[in-house]
């Protein structure tokens, strides 16, 4: 890429700024989801489904993918401007989540010319949803044993088994699929495959998965003699395991390419600071509380605390000892973090932390709650915190595995 | 929010960490630190005199006093990298009182004795009283003007490095209000130090008594300056503290994950254990974060509001880490871990003493509320 013009960057920021300025919906007069695997309802989706195609057609998404495909053509500088613009006016989450996040990038990575025409612009607009099938009924956290059933079969491949949390698997018109195609392997990642696989094939069903919030967002996907044809294979036969876990740097922005936006609110770490101002407690202001007051101190140093290591994580001198360190705990730290966030936040609400999303009298109309108990998708999914202790223990401490 | 620090390190920080970091671990191996602990004097005069040849004792010291006229933020690697190797002097003390001499010292106050420090004089700070009050300005002991001199009167107690010291900095009642006084320790009676038993034993702490003590009226500080220069080495005290702590951390992690990747239990090795690892790991991510406030603290030490924010988060985070860290440690090493040879216990020790002396983690959040929440 050529050196950023300053001049033409600047004016192409100042245009974002006044488009999302005047674009972005101050109230859809619905709750819109917070996180892409939020969307619950046909109204959300649709919402959803046109605001980023709106972004993506005024050039504020995918700034930085080739023109030839989709995209805008320009450096990387370009879409960042344009997602700080998106955040300043606080608008909605990009739909798309995985199109955009994986398989965008793996296809512009490691694609043939033919995919990259095919799927990228469609990833961009919205109008080709992407799922994705790693996880499984059995093998949540162990992934690498996921035992869905791909059969090579003629000009086929014939899918048996099941996937869970599908995020909008009843929407999505593809699914990146872990299946696997050689039982006896010589281990079990060696047996693995990678597809691109369309959703809408004779023996596909997807059944949604009421989440603990009571709303839904994934679904469990079943395959029961699914044909898929053959060059929905990524790559070669057993080369599952590594697209897959090359796919989830992309996710880290491990490998730069991202199309930009955001799929999750950012998670302003000092809003509970403005919450505990508002909130009344057995009838008078949490804040007069010092045990309210401690625990808030509590939580204020410890977002200060995440948004110092951000900026520690990039002066090599004080990362030397252990350099993997930040980066590897930050998904533990940020997700726990935004969990305890929202459990304290109830609290503060006294006798109005009772209420739950629908009632008049709800506070923030039950955003807390409702955030503490989705929280836990973010501290289970994409590796449990269990699992990443296990995974900076052994990393970045060298603790044994076994 | 306003008021929050940021992350910066400069060019002397990077410089100061690195020499500190080898020097600190090459004179100060545990053998020594033990080695030390049996000794009254409790440090070696030799690496004294190392460290001021070093120029160490003269970094926060202004330049025409014969300093490098930089910053205590400089000095926070260094007191990092002493905690990690438990490297026990009277630097941090002597710093300190080069900081209350710069802040309310009289001009000829400062140009006798801060060029000393800065050629390795040790001087120290008195300024708790026996109620433990961590408001500095809460002062017992008095100051008398009589014939042109000061009668002293009162107690000090955690007098860090006292008998080492060639100077005491007191803070008294002069005329109803605090006010700095410069001590002379060979102008102190005998028997007016008393060596006190604490609970790190790495360091040297002592109760002077005031009974007694006279000082020429030329002793007394700025009276006008003493009240900003106590809560200035509040803060300056808890930055070298945390800095303390913080490296302290670092070093009882690494000890602990020492012994869980060579013990073996049931044939394993006990690193192995999800009930050892998950909170191994805790400890760790709690030393990341008190570091990272640390540097925060550091850089923006000098900044009105902002400094005092950045310090009080600092020393609250260095002392629940270092505390976990260490307490974790312990137990960890299982019945090695209750004897005295293991050195776990040294870093609880050194959390359990900085948490007691300017305030520990539940009194800086105290402060916080205050300065955070209105």
């Amino acid at each position: 890429m050529s050196a950023v013009d300053e001049k033409e960057l600047q004016e192409f920021a100042e245009g974002a700024d006044a488009w999302f300025r005047e674009n972005v919906t101050a109230d859809p007069g619905f709750m819109l989801p917070l996180t892409f695997m939020e969307v619950g309802t046909d109204q959300q989706f649709e919402f959803l489904r046109d605001w980023q195609n709106k972004v993506w057609e005024a050039g504020y998404l995918g700034a930085a993918w080739p023109k030839e495909y989709g995209g805008g053509g320009l450096d990387q500088a370009f879409q960042k401007a344009a997602t700080e613009a998106m955040r300043r006016h606080h608008g909605p989450i990009m739909l798309n989540a995985i199109g955009l996040n994986w398989t965008g990038p793996l296809l512009l990575d490691m694609g043939t010319e033919e995919q990259k025409k095919k799927y990228i612009q469609g990833i961009l607009s919205a109008e080709d949803i992407w799922c994705q099938g790693f996880s499984e009924p059995e093998n949540g956290s162990d992934l690498g044993n996921a035992q869905l059933k791909a059969v090579r079969d003629g000009d086929d491949y014939v899918l048996n088994g099941s996937k869970i949390w599908t995020t909008q698997g009843n929407y999505a018109k593809y699914m990146i699929l872990l299946g696997r195609t050689n039982p006896d392997a010589p281990n079990k990642y060696a047996g693995l495959s990678f597809f691109l696989a369309p959703m809408q094939v004779d023996g596909v069903e997807t059944t949604p998965i009421r989440k603990l919030t009571g709303e839904y967002g994934f679904t469990q996907t079943f395959f029961t003699d699914a044909r898929i044809p053959a060059d929905c294979l990524m790559g070669e036969e057993g080369q599952g395991w590594l697209i897959a876990m090359r796919t989830l740097e992309y996710e880290r922005g491990a490998r730069g390419g991202q199309a930009g936006g955001y799929v999750l609110t950012p998670l302003d770490a000092f809003s509970i600071l403005d919450l505990a101002k508002r909130a009344t407690r057995n009838g008078e202001p949490a804040l007069d509380d010092p045990a309210m007051r401690d625990k808030l101190v509590e939580f204020l140093i410890e977002a200060q605390g995440l948004n110092l290591s951000q900026q520690r994580g990039k002066v090599p001198a004080l990362t030397q000892d252990r350099p993997m360190a930040l980066a590897l705990s930050g998904k533990l730290q940020w997700t726990e973090f935004a969990r305890r966030m929202n459990e304290y936040a109830m609290t503060l609400l006294g006798a109005q932390g009772g209420y739950y999303v629908g009632d008049e009298n709800a506070v923030d109309n039950g955003l807390w709650a409702r955030g503490y108990l989705n929280a836990f998708s973010a501290t289970i999914g994409g590796g449990t915190s269990q699992i990443q202790r296990n995974i900076i223990a052994e990393h970045v401490l060298g603790l044994p595995k076994k | 929010m306003e008021h929050l620090g940021r992350i910066g390190f400069s060019e002397e920080q990077g410089d100061l960490l690195e020499v500190a970091t080898s020097f600190c671990r090459e004179k100060s191996p545990m053998e020594k630190v033990r080695q030390l602990i049996e000794d009254e004097r409790g440090y070696d005069p030799e690496i004294w005199r190392e460290i001021v040849d070093l120029g160490w004792l003269g970094v926060a010291i202004p330049e025409e006093y014969g300093g490098a006229g930089l910053t205590l933020g400089e000095v926070a690697p260094i007191a990092e990298q002493m905690g990690r190797f438990m490297l026990t002097t009277p630097y941090l003390s002597t710093v300190l009182a080069a900081e209350a001499l710069n802040a309310a010292g009289a001009a000829d106050q400062k140009s006798l004795w801060l060029p000393k420090i800065v050629e390795g004089a040790v001087a120290t700070l008195a300024l708790v009283e026996a109620s433990g009050a961590w408001e500095l300005e809460t002062i017992e002991a008095h100051a008398l003007a009589e014939g042109g001199e000061l009668v002293l009167s009162g107690e000090k107690r955690f007098v860090l490095d006292a008998a080492a010291a060639d100077a005491i900095i007191v803070s008294t009642l002069y005329e109803g209000a605090p006010a700095l006084v410069i001590v002379e320790t060979k102008d102190l009676p005998s028997g007016a130090l008393r060596r006190e038993t604490i609970i790190d034993e790495t360091k040297r702490s002592y109760a002077l008594t005031l009974d007694g003590v006279t000082v020429p009226a030329s002793a007394l500080f700025d009276q006008n300056r003493t009240l900003a220069a106590l809560a200035h080495l509040d803060l300056a005290a808890n930055l070298l503290a945390a800095a303390e702590m913080v490296g302290g951390s670092q070093a009882v992690i690494d000890y602990t994950i020492d012994y869980l990747t060579t013990r073996k239990q049931f044939g394993k090795l006990i690193g192995s254990y999800q009930a050892l690892k998950h909170p191994t790991v805790d400890a760790f991510i709690g030393y990341e974060q008190a570091r990272s406030h640390l540097y925060s603290a550091a850089h923006c030490f000098n900044e009105q509001g902002t400094g005092e924010i950045a310090v009080r988060m600092a020393k609250s985070e260095a002392c629940d880490a270092l505390s976990y860290a260490a307490d974790r440690s312990i137990q960890f090493h299982g019945g090695f871990g209750f004897t005295y040879d293991c050195d776990a216990h040294l870093y609880r020790r050194r959390a359990i003493w900085h948490a007691s002396q300017y305030g520990d983690a539940a009194y800086q959040r105290r402060k916080l509320a205050d300065l955070l929440l209105g």
